[in-house]
């Protein structure tokens, strides 16, 4: 089969590359725009590690053909460290919710969504969230413990200072 | 940080961070400023950002892509290869098979029975039977089906048994077999008996016997193999690869390949996940580097999910008849267990696997009486080796099933049972003279008790809600190693320049559980500087003195104390300096906060650059190098290494857990893991080290199983082997009991491998308690307990 043109945005910068249509979207990610902090643990879809954000949503990079992502925004855990680290990355680190650290990026991206879409997510939500990640180093506990923390940090960030009381 | 202190007593001179002529009577409690700190990893940082390189992501100009074809029969005969079609496939740069390498290898001395690719004969459906290097990965997948193989089956050896009959050379899977059977496929038989056994179980009080099997499980780490070979333009060859051990693939590349061992640099990716997985010198190892030194070309080799599962190395299934002796006052006076472990078609570390499932039998009790057949066969499966826990989990899980069969027939507690047992500290076992030093079961069954309000509980439960105990022990580093040599087991390498920087050269892996972290607090703990300061470089062979690696749980303990010693060489330099720039006698200086304070005089200080400057003059750097060799321990009958470590961990953990009785459904509730560590030098990573073992752990003990249909694996894969989710993962509070050992770094000991067997009978025992089942056949699934449940139903309507 001939390779086509894939056009589409990875974090925040617009993106073309000469694609098979067979090819999935971690392999272009990987291969052909280095982005490697995205993981292939599985390539079938059970492990999580190779998730990214698909316009927003948390999708398994490993089962998205790339070429179904024409015109889509792609956010990968390399974005998540623009400038800033993200909390969830500092709170991974600080906590111990990274070991191997293979499954990590896969966990941050899912995590990542769930604090966009809950900003103060209870442990339920947090493992319910989660539940299609596998981590065979931590027991889950100090993820779980990571996603608490960067989502106080992320709430404390984005609640407006009150303004200066008048004297 | 749930912290328990332990009954061990210590003299431990490096507790203190007092100068290393520290004055005699040490403080009671010991006061560090970087050890027992929760301190991220090292390396988290490159890890959650996605910039941690692991082999798979490293790109080379001109590299090649490699596939492996497998052996589709499990015992056959080749009769033919031609490879002359995947040769003539457009961008196929090399086809190898196993005439390019005649030279066998394997990670023991003894079992050097493993072949680069197969030659003559396929020995197990998955074995390595060529491969390709090609311009791009689909092309080199698709040589490998051009690659025609003629086979001429051989009779299978599929179960364990089968491989104890007699049968003809032509059906011996290896040359080599155990002497005592020669005409057999057994690998190793290990045959034990100490104290009088027979004349225990004739006086016993009570007597408890069962059958038990368990199924092969897999490592299930998340990254694929996945390594690349560049033989360079100064004819060295340069082996990127995931290895928990590159020491042992460093000697068994330069025995296949016929080179030096300076000629190859073995270079340690970051490790996505080891338990074992990753200790052996691998056959894909030797492919891609045959690849590469056949095209003089980078050739990467990433296998599939499937290939990482046929590639093996896990638990050995195993099948065992195990009896134990109690007297009437509960105590233990005699174990006579009988093993058959299916290691599959590889040595691998098999024959240490076949003692160990016997030796570490003796603790964490006191045997007064000791008998053990073991055999570990050869067999056409998945090759077993060392995984997590090496060769104590099963049957631990056997022994702490009938300890508690034990208690019921004598109507005692079935942790009281345990009290009664435990090893003291300080001591040696009587047989094995394994050497116990510091010991804090007891603290740790007792806060595990406390937490989980055992008394409360045990026994008192509604039908389908039960708690169970297990406890266990480990060692810390195998006290004598592999290769029979004088070289140290670790040796660590320090160097500062003017920089101010602290590099620390180990080959100690770090594969997440956070040894480089460990090797950098030992070090900024004796010279007193800030972490940040200190750059721990462990992953090529030119510049790190040889370790021997990660794996029998040994890093905390030997390169822990290799990197103490190095340290403190190097802060004899230092204090020698400022004992110059003050005129105080060097001996006076303590090291904390990055200064260098006169003890005596405290406002007499140097700061850690002023005393490194002076240091420096005339000599530039300062390096120092400190090693570690375990001290002489055991005894003299043959086999009596095995089991020895300059130290032991011990756990009692205990497990709360609902079982459905219409199912057979297990849903773990809570579990309590105490587990004694020495010292916790970094408690967040023992915490993580005790829960990543309980989880591992739950997935053998209720779901985690290589299935097989014939000689075929049938759930190669994530989603038909089922590793615990979080949905499946309980509560897990994690107990750091601190028994403050007198020869560990600092006091510690090992925490990565001990806490993973006792989770599995306290699963089991709390099934019992649950709904008065025992359960002889592990993982315990749905279908497993089920089955019990109605064999017990059926039995009591029948009035027995």
């Amino acid at each position: 089969m001939s390779k086509r043109l894939l056009k589409f945005i990875v974090n925040g910068r617009q993106a073309e590359v000469a694609v098979e249509p067979h090819h999935t979207l971690a392999s272009v990610l990987r291969n052909e725009l280095n982005l490697t902090g995205t993981k292939v643990g599985c390539d079938m879809g059970t492990c999580g590690c190779c998730t990214v954000h698909i316009d927003g949503k948390a999708k398994l990079s490993c089962l998205t053909l790339a070429l179904e992502c024409q015109g889509a925004q792609i956010r990968t855990i390399e974005a998540l460290n623009e400038y800033e680290m993200h909390p969830l990355q500092k709170a991974f680190a600080e906590c111990g919710g990274s070991q191997c650290g293979y499954c990590t990026p896969g966990f941050i991206m899912k995590s990542c969504e769930l604090l966009e879409r809950n900003p103060d997510p209870t442990r339920e939500e947090i493992q319910e969230a989660l539940a299609g990640n596998l981590c065979r180093c931590t027991g889950f506990m100090k993820i779980y413990d990571a996603v608490e923390q960067a989502a106080g940090e992320l709430r404390r960030k984005e609640t407006p200072k009150p303004a200066p009381a008048k004297v | 940080m749930p912290t328990v202190s332990g009954s061990g007593e210590t003299k431990n001179e490096h507790q203190l961070n007092k100068g290393v002529w520290s004055d005699n009577g040490a403080p009671a409690a010991a006061e560090f400023s970087v050890i027992g700190k929760r301190v991220p990893l090292k390396d988290a940082y490159r890890k959650v950002t996605g910039e941690g390189v692991y082999a798979d992501d490293m790109k080379f100009p001109g590299m090649l892509y490699s596939r492996i074809l497998h052996a589709e029969k499990a015992h056959a005969k080749i009769k033919r290869i031609d490879t002359s079609r995947a040769e003539a496939l457009p961008g196929v740069r090399a086809v190898v098979t196993g005439n390019d390498a005649a030279n066998r290898f394997g990670v023991l001395p003894v079992s050097q029975d493993e072949l680069s690719m197969a030659r003559e004969k396929v020995i197990y459906n998955g074995e390595p039977v060529a491969a390709v290097a090609a311009d791009t990965e689909e092309i080199a997948a698709e040589a490998i089906w051009l690659i025609d193989v003629e086979y001429e089956p051989l009779e299978e050896f599929l179960k364990p048994r089968d491989s104890l009959k007699d049968v003809s050379p032509e059906l011996q899977i290896h040359d080599k077999v155990e002497k005592k059977h020669p005409n057999t496929n057994i690998h190793k038989a290990v045959d034990q008996e100490f104290g009088d056994v027979e004349g225990a179980f004739k006086t016993a009080e009570a007597i408890v016997s069962a059958e038990f099997k368990f199924d092969g499980i897999s490592h299930g780490f998340t990254e694929p193999h996945a390594i690349v070979a560049h033989w360079d333009a100064d004819d060295r060859l340069q082996l990127y690869t995931p290895q928990q051990v590159p020491h042992y693939t460093h000697r068994a590349l330069a025995k296949v390949l016929e080179l030096p061992m300076h000629r190859i640099q073995v270079i340690r990716t970051m490790v996505g996940g080891g338990f074992g997985g990753k200790s052996d010198p691998f056959q894909h190892e030797m492919i891609a580097s045959l690849l590469s030194m056949k095209t003089r070309r980078p050739v990467k080799l990433t296998m599939d999910r499937e290939e990482t599962f046929l590639t093996g190395r896990g638990r050995h299934p195993t099948e065992g008849k195990l009896a134990m002796a109690f007297d009437k006052e509960g105590k233990l006076t005699a174990l006579d267990s009988d093993i058959i472990i299916d290691g599959g078609a590889y040595g691998s570390f098999g024959v240490v696997s076949a003692y160990y499932n016997g030796v570490l039998s003796n603790g964490p009790y006191w045997m007064p009486a000791f008998r053990y057949h073991g055999k570990r066969v050869y067999s056409n499966r998945i090759p077993s080796g060392a995984m997590r826990g090496h060769g104590s989990v099963n049957p631990r899980y056997c022994t702490e099933t009938l300890i508690d069969m034990a208690a019921v027939k004598l109507g005692l507690d079935p942790c009281e049972i345990r009290l009664r047992n435990f090893l003291p500290s300080n001591t040696l076992t009587p047989y094995h003279k394994f050497r116990i030093t510091s010991n804090g079961i007891r603290e740790g069954l007792a806060e595990a008790m406390r937490r989980s309000e055992w008394k409360k509980k045990w026994g008192k439960l509604p039908y389908g809600h039960g708690i169970g105990v297990g406890c266990a022990w480990y060692i810390s580093g195998s006290a004598l190693p592999i290769h029979w040599n004088k070289l140290p087991q670790s040796t660590v390498h320090i160097k500062i320049d003017m920089d101010g920087g602290v590099t620390v050269h180990s080959l100690a892996a770090e594969i997440g559980q956070g040894s480089d972290t460990m090797l950098a607090q030992c070090v900024a703990e004796v010279i007193g500087c800030n972490l940040e300061r200190v750059h721990v470089k462990s992953t090529t062979t030119d510049t790190a003195p040889i370790d021997l690696g990660s794996y029998s749980s040994r890093v905390t303990f030997m390169a822990g104390n290799a990197a103490r010693k190095a340290a403190e060489n190097i802060r004899a330099q230092l204090a020698a300096a400022a004992s110059r720039l003050t005129g105080q006698p060097a001996q006076y200086f303590d090291f904390a906060g990055e200064q260098v304070i006169c003890r005596s005089k405290p406002d007499v200080r140097v700061t850690f650059m002023e005393a490194l400057h002076e240091a420096q003059a005339d000599i530039g750097a300062l390096i120092a190098s400190g090693s570690y060799q375990a001290p002489p321990l055991g005894t003299t009958f043959k086999g009596s290494n095995a089991g020895l470590s300059p130290s032991y961990s011990f756990s009692a953990f205990i497990c709360e857990l609902k079982v459905d009785p219409e199912t057979g459904f297990v849903q773990p509730l809570k579990i309590w893991a105490a587990h004694d560590c020495g010292r916790a030098l970094n408690p967040l990573a023992v915490e993580g080290q005790i829960e990543g073992s309980v989880h591992m752990g739950l997935g053998q003990a209720l779901t985690e199983q290589l299935r097989y249909r014939g000689a075929q694996l049938l759930n190669g894969n994530f989603l038909d082997y089922k590793i615990p989710t979080p949905y499946d993962t309980p509560e897990i509070e994690a107990i750091i009991v601190e028994s403050a050992d007198p020869e560990g770094p600092f006091g510690a000991k090992e925490c990565g491998e001990g806490a993973l067997a006792p989770i599995i009978p306290a699963v089991g025992n709390a099934i019992y308690d649950a709904v008065g089942v025992r359960m002889f056949e592990v993982p315990m699934t749905p279908d497993r307990v089920l089955k019990a449940i109605e064999a017990k139903k059926r039995a009591e309507a029948k009035g027995e």
